[in-house]
């Protein structure tokens, strides 16, 4: 099937990001409080090795598994989406902890309390999907 | 063995973060966790009602197998790969917590003032959790991307946008960190 080698890459990243504690409310509460530096390492060498890895890619014109050329799409610019969205999404990460990836992977592990946040997750997208066209991006 | 229970280090957990994103690029995708929130809205025929939610879900099953792999994988570190001495954060943010009356981890991902059942009992614990998860689904759509999409996706391709909605999601979490959480907790 083709759907089991993104299983397994999920797998990984549900593990990582259990086992580094990024799902860990405690972690993220620590990090906005600049206690640790585990969250901002974690989150430099993931990036270090993201620019690293895109270079190589684009440098040498790399394939992907079918063949086809890797084109990554520029993000559209502008500002107010991205310091609006940003600002009204680090409230909620601050206040739950969690991010969406840390919201399947803590309800995985068994954290039935965090699915309030997945349906209040649903809830905004959905009022997104609504408001879409009168905000300003 | 020890090196598995314990917690992972940060650069060992970020070099795999960053080979996870750069795997599904290779497999002709992109590593971002909040569209599958537009999958599952979707899914539940929301594009009935709104054009934002009518499109081919079915070509987001690929992310959806993401995230089932990630629930599993949270499953299984857990369950099996977990032990007391995890969660070990700074005394100095667990004096503070005391202070709110929010338990310190003791092992525990999550603390039991927020997360434990007993927050199926609370209107003021419920409350908190939704509202905190709309902000997250609101304001990720709107600015496109989360933490995977925007601040390990699209700093790792250098794009401005992405530095933009990452200092936002500083500002907004710095706000409720330092002024309104210790409000309402």
């Amino acid at each position: 099937m083709k759907l089991v080698k993104f299983i397994l890459v999920g797998f990984i990243f549900g593990i990582v990001l259990t086992k580094s504690e990024a799902v860990s409310w405690y972690r993220i509460y620590e990090m906005f409080q600049f206690q640790s530096f585990h969250m901002y390492g974690i989150i430099m060498v993931a990036v270090l090795t993201g620019i690293i890895g895109i270079q190589i890619i684009k440098k040498y014109n790399l394939k992907d598994y079918s063949g086809a050329p890797i084109c990554i799409p520029d993000k559209e610019s502008s500002t107010v989406r991205y310091l609006l969205g940003g600002v009204i999404f680090g409230l909620g990460w601050a206040l739950v902890g969690s991010c969406p990836g840390p919201i399947f992977i803590l309800i995985g592990a068994g954290f039935t309390t965090v699915i309030l946040v997945l349906l209040g997750a649903l809830i905004g997208t959905f009022i997104y999907g609504v408001l879409k066209d009168k905000l300003p991006h | 063995m020890e090196l598995i229970y314990h917690t992972w280090s940060w650069y060992i957990s970020g070099f795999i973060i960053g080979l996870i994103m750069l795997s599904l690029i290779y497999f002709g995708k992109y590593f971002g966790m909040s569209s599958n929130l537009r999958t599952l809205c979707s899914l539940a025929g929301a594009g009935k009602k709104v054009a934002f939610f009518s499109f081919d879900w079915k070509s987001q099953r690929w992310n959806l197998a993401v995230v089932a792999g990630a629930m599993l994988g949270g499953f299984v570190a857990t369950h099996y790969l977990s032990d007391a001495s995890n969660v070990s954060i700074n005394p100095k943010t667990i004096a503070e917590l005391q202070m709110m009356n929010i338990d310190a981890p003791q092992g525990k991902l999550m603390p039991d003032a927020l997360f434990s059942k007993d927050v199926f009992e609370s209107p003021k614990a419920i409350l908190i959790l939704i509202i905190g998860g709309i902000l997250i689904g609101f304001g990720s759509r709107y600015a496109g991307g989360c933490t995977s999409g925007h601040a390990i996706s699209g700093l790792s391709n250098l794009q401005l946008p992405s530095l933009k909605a990452v200092i936002g999601f500083f500002i907004g979490g710095l706000i409720m960190a330092h002024f309104i959480l210790p409000l309402i907790v």
